[in-house]
């Protein structure tokens, strides 16, 4: 460990960089479902009027 | 296994579960990340900086384990034509590179003051890397499948071959000399201190339930697509 570095910015620059993609990988992944499946249920509405 | 192959009976079983998967990963990544930054005492050697192993080791879990799920389901749609296993394998191909990306970009922050580098062409980083491009080309075959049987079969021989990577990544750290340190977690014990240690087992359960709960939303966004699909091509032929 290289003492002249603070560690703090590393540390929180990992964090941010963990949390942020995961809160976007399950962000998008929910949208795509939510359209998907919402496209699908109006199919059915659509076929059973 | 063949039960679910049916995609209703799946989508039934996977709507709860993926809310299940996703809300007890979250907090279980919640507890993790808090312990790891407050809890835990610093390294004698490597100071504050251990802390980026509460996420680095996890998402090179879950990296190496998304390929291996992608390999796993690529043979049960080579071998028994398991109608789900495609579905499966394109759905862990996005969340397995993004973790192979924070593994990445994480160890890399972690070597800045550690080793005074941010990346060095050692077997473990190299190995790793390839693992992400291996994703990246798997995701782009899997998507020029689309649902034509041929494409999908080469798609799957790719998982498959693709697996080869995961020893290689495995035993980098003993078959070269690398800057990587050795293995600190084995099956019989660690040589981390007890008290560094205890989050890492909370978070790769956390996260590995947060990748499964996206693997499930897109296998069924998947299937959800599929359906319109053929939905609307009855409709036209109609």
């Amino acid at each position: 460990m290289n003492a002249a570095l603070n560690a703090w910015p590393f540390v929180i620059a990992a964090y941010a960089v963990a949390v942020t993609a995961t809160a976007g990988l399950l962000g998008i992944s929910l949208a795509a479902l939510r359209r998907a499946e919402g496209r699908a249920d109006a199919l059915d509405r659509q076929g059973k009027n | 296994m063949h039960r679910f192959a049916n995609p209703a009976r799946f989508v039934r079983l996977a709507r709860p579960l993926t809310a299940w998967f996703g809300w007890i990963g979250v907090g279980l990544v919640a507890v993790a990340l808090a312990g790891g930054l407050v809890l835990t005492p610093p390294d004698y050697l490597q100071g504050d900086t251990v802390r980026i192993i509460y996420i680095h080791i996890p998402s090179a879990w879950l990296g190496m384990a998304g390929w291996g799920g992608i390999a796993a389901a690529s043979f049960a749609q080579l071998v028994w034509r398991h109608p789900l296993a495609h579905v499966a394998a394109r759905a862990s191909a996005v969340p397995g590179a993004v973790y192979t990306a924070i593994c990445l970009i994480t160890g890399s922050i972690w070597g800045r003051p550690t080793w005074g580098t941010w990346w060095e062409w050692d077997g473990r980083l190299t190995s790793m890397l390839i693992l992400f491009f291996l994703y990246l080309a798997y995701i782009a075959l899997a998507q020029a499948a689309g649902r034509e049987e041929g494409g999908q079969k080469i798609a799957a021989i790719f998982g498959l071959v693709g697996a080869i990577n995961l020893p290689i990544i495995h035993f980098s750290v003993l078959w070269w000399r690398t800057l990587h340190q050795g293995e600190s977690i084995g099956l019989t014990g660690s040589t981390i201190d007890e008290r560094i240690l205890w989050p890492i087992p909370i978070s790769v359960v956390g996260f590995t339930l947060i990748f499964l709960s996206v693997v499930l939303m897109r296998m069924r966004a998947l299937l959800a697509e599929a359906k319109v699909e053929a939905r609307l091509r009855r409709m036209a032929s109609a």
